[in-house]
């Protein structure tokens, strides 16, 4: 027998207090390689708070963060980066003033070489260029000039910079928070279809998403959150979207003794709902 | 649009036409006005043609070489104002430090009888360290640059005048006034200040475009959150902007000495203004993240030029800080509107 392998991304029992306020009350999380995964959760279910453990932005009271089955320990954003764990946030962190090209390499900038770099600290601005050229192209993002101001660009087409971004210099995972939430229907096709890219180039995504019809369009497992817990962790096929609203709201549970069947939780809340009639009482 | 690559993928959905508000398709006026320094640097060109058509003494090296050294001092000042305003902030204490700097060099030199240029990096080292203190509240107690270098305006003010006694000093050892000495180009004579002051600006061009610390201080006048989620320290970032613009009023009091001959407690009240006025004028936004230094140096000129041209028309000195007025309020607003044209 093959040991499985172990997954690139885990956290145990991950526990996050703010005060009186429990935000994660012994969350699990498991991102296997090449897939993408979606987690969903109602507000308040400490999706943001789980997400922004994995990405460094917070740290969490107790629990354990595991890379590759190796355990880790991120004291800030710098930590999970130099694991190769990039994050698109939600606001789109690009900086609007300055060119597509900068944005890319804005904390990584690239010197040139000998004394021009090394004495006169000169960036190396066309090598900056043409690796972010190479970068977009990878996920056939066209934009034409990377001088142009990231504001002269539409909310897909930044977005689409913030995805090559994170592509780029991510070596293990990408988390993307919310990356089609600010966008019309047909950008955010367009962002589903970049996530599908950077899936098939082997980088296995994280997609936080309120979007129904968007996790179950391009996601392969669902993470679903509920009161600082995961409460189940599908297959895509295995649930419809109506069940997998029921089990966010607590209408439905997943039996994982039991062939991930869902059982009804709360037979009114189903009801209401219009879900479980087929399955067997709890 | 698509960058071309050796197998041609197939047109991306995400490769469209830039949208609207873009200044890819606009004309190439429309697109050599939205470089910042172009509009200031026309600006500063009609108004010498102007200026030209009233007084023959203006188009003449020697009078060039007398608005250089008015603006010398304000000038110097402005590169540290610009690289404050760039990441969003503003200083209002940069005279006030000027001026402790310049008491401290020329009553060290004169009255303890410090060697001078011991005198001169004190000076510089003072100012330095109001800076850093400036910095440091900005970034770790998260105050409002305003009201931080407000108070660091009172504060320098009186530590100037405590520790002068209010008297200025006189009779400076000449260390302290090289920079006031000329040099002959033809029969125009040119100060070493001015030349040190040009030398500052295109030191500052050159950091702020081609290094990585240039471009991150625009970064954070842009999104100071995204910067800092890109990697970027931007606290310690913040703190070093802040000290280098201290160091530079240091230079700025230097000039001063040199361009007064003496130590005056009373000098540089307005400075503060009349930097933010040249970083405005120039085209830099106040809201940070936009802007050149060169456009600074430009601005800083605007105000030199009108003042020089109208007192050579024998218009009284009160209108020429009317105009003043009037060419920074065009300036804000020309930077208003093409502000909400890109967004």
């Amino acid at each position: 027998m093959t040991e499985p392998q172990p997954p690139r991304l885990a956290a145990r029992g991950l526990v996050k207090r703010y005060g009186h306020v429990i935000a994660l009350d012994g969350a699990d999380f498991d991102l296997q390689a090449g897939e993408v995964l979606a987690v969903i959760g109602d507000n308040g279910a400490g999706k943001s708070t789980l997400i922004k453990a994995l990405a460094g932005a917070l740290v969490p009271d107790a629990g354990e963060l595991l890379v590759d089955g190796e355990r880790v320990r991120f004291r800030d954003p710098q930590d999970a980066r130099r694991h190769g764990i990039e994050t698109v946030y939600q606001d789109l962190a690009l900086a609007p003033a300055l060119d597509i090209a900068t944005n890319m390499f804005l904390g990584r900038e690239v010197r040139r070489p000998g004394p021009l770099g090394s004495l006169l600290r000169m960036l190396d601005k066309p090598r900056m260029r043409s690796d972010a050229a190479r970068h977009m192209s990878d996920l056939k993002i066209g934009l034409g000039t990377l001088t142009q101001a990231v504001e002269t660009l539409s909310g897909g087409q930044r977005q689409g910079v913030a995805v090559a971004r994170a592509a780029a210099w991510a070596r293990h995972v990408v988390i993307m928070d919310e990356p089609t939430a600010a966008l019309g229907v047909k950008e955010s096709g367009q962002v589903l279809e970049l996530i599908a890219r950077v899936r098939e180039r082997g980088l296995p995504v994280v997609l936080i998403s309120h979007n129904m019809p968007h996790v179950f369009e391009i996601a392969d497992r669902i993470h679903i959150q509920r009161l600082g817990r995961r409460v189940a962790l599908v297959d895509k096929n295995s649930v419809s979207m109506s069940e997998a609203v029921a089990i966010m709201t607590g209408a439905l549970l997943v039996d994982h003794d039991h062939a991930d069947r869902v059982v009804v939780a709360d037979r009114a809340a189903a009801q209401a709902i219009g879900v479980g009639s087929g399955s067997p009482d709890s | 649009m698509t960058i071309p690559t050796a197998t041609s993928p197939p047109a991306s959905p995400l490769t469209q036409p830039p949208v609207a508000g873009s200044l890819a398709s606009a004309p190439w006026w429309r697109r050599a006005l939205a470089v910042p320094t172009v509009g200031p640097l026309l600006a500063l060109l009609l108004a010498c043609t102007f200026f030209a058509t009233q007084s023959d003494r203006f188009l003449s090296g020697g009078n060039f070489s007398l608005i250089m050294q008015q603006v010398m001092v304000v000038g110097t000042l402005a590169i540290g104002q610009t690289l404050i305003i760039l990441t969003a902030g503003i200083d209002l204490s940069n005279g006030a430090i000027m001026a402790l700097g310049s008491v401290v060099m020329t009553k060290l030199a004169v009255d303890t009888g410090l060697p001078p240029l011991l005198a001169i990096v004190i000076g510089i080292s003072v100012c330095a360290g109001f800076g850093y203190a400036n910095g440091m509240l900005v970034t770790r107690v998260s105050l409002p640059p305003f009201i931080v270098t407000l108070g660091m305006l009172n504060i320098a003010f009186a530590l100037t005048h405590i520790y002068s006694n209010e008297e200025t000093i006189v009779g400076l050892p000449s260390e302290l006034l090289f920079l006031g000495r000329t040099f002959s180009i033809g029969d125009t004579r040119i100060t070493y200040g001015s030349v040190l002051t040009i030398a500052l600006f295109l030191l500052a061009a050159y950091v702020l475009s081609q290094t990585a610390w240039g471009r991150r201080v625009y970064a954070i006048g842009s999104n100071k959150e995204a910067t800092r989620l890109s990697g970027v320290p931007v606290q310690r970032l913040t703190v070093s902007v802040y000290t280098v613009a201290g160091v530079i009023y240091g230079i700025a009091a230097l000039l001063l000495v040199a361009r007064t001959s003496v130590g005056d407690p009373k000098a540089g009240q307005t400075d503060n203004l009349d930097s933010i006025t040249a970083v405005v004028l120039g085209g830099t936004s106040l809201f940070g993240g936009r802007g050149a230094v060169l456009g600074t140096l430009i601005g800083a000129l605007i105000v030199g030029v009108f003042r020089n041209g109208l007192q050579l028309m024998g218009v009284p000195s009160i209108y020429q800080i009317l105009i003043t007025g009037i060419l920074v309020i065009i300036a804000v607003t020309v930077d208003q509107i093409s502000r909400r044209r890109t967004r």
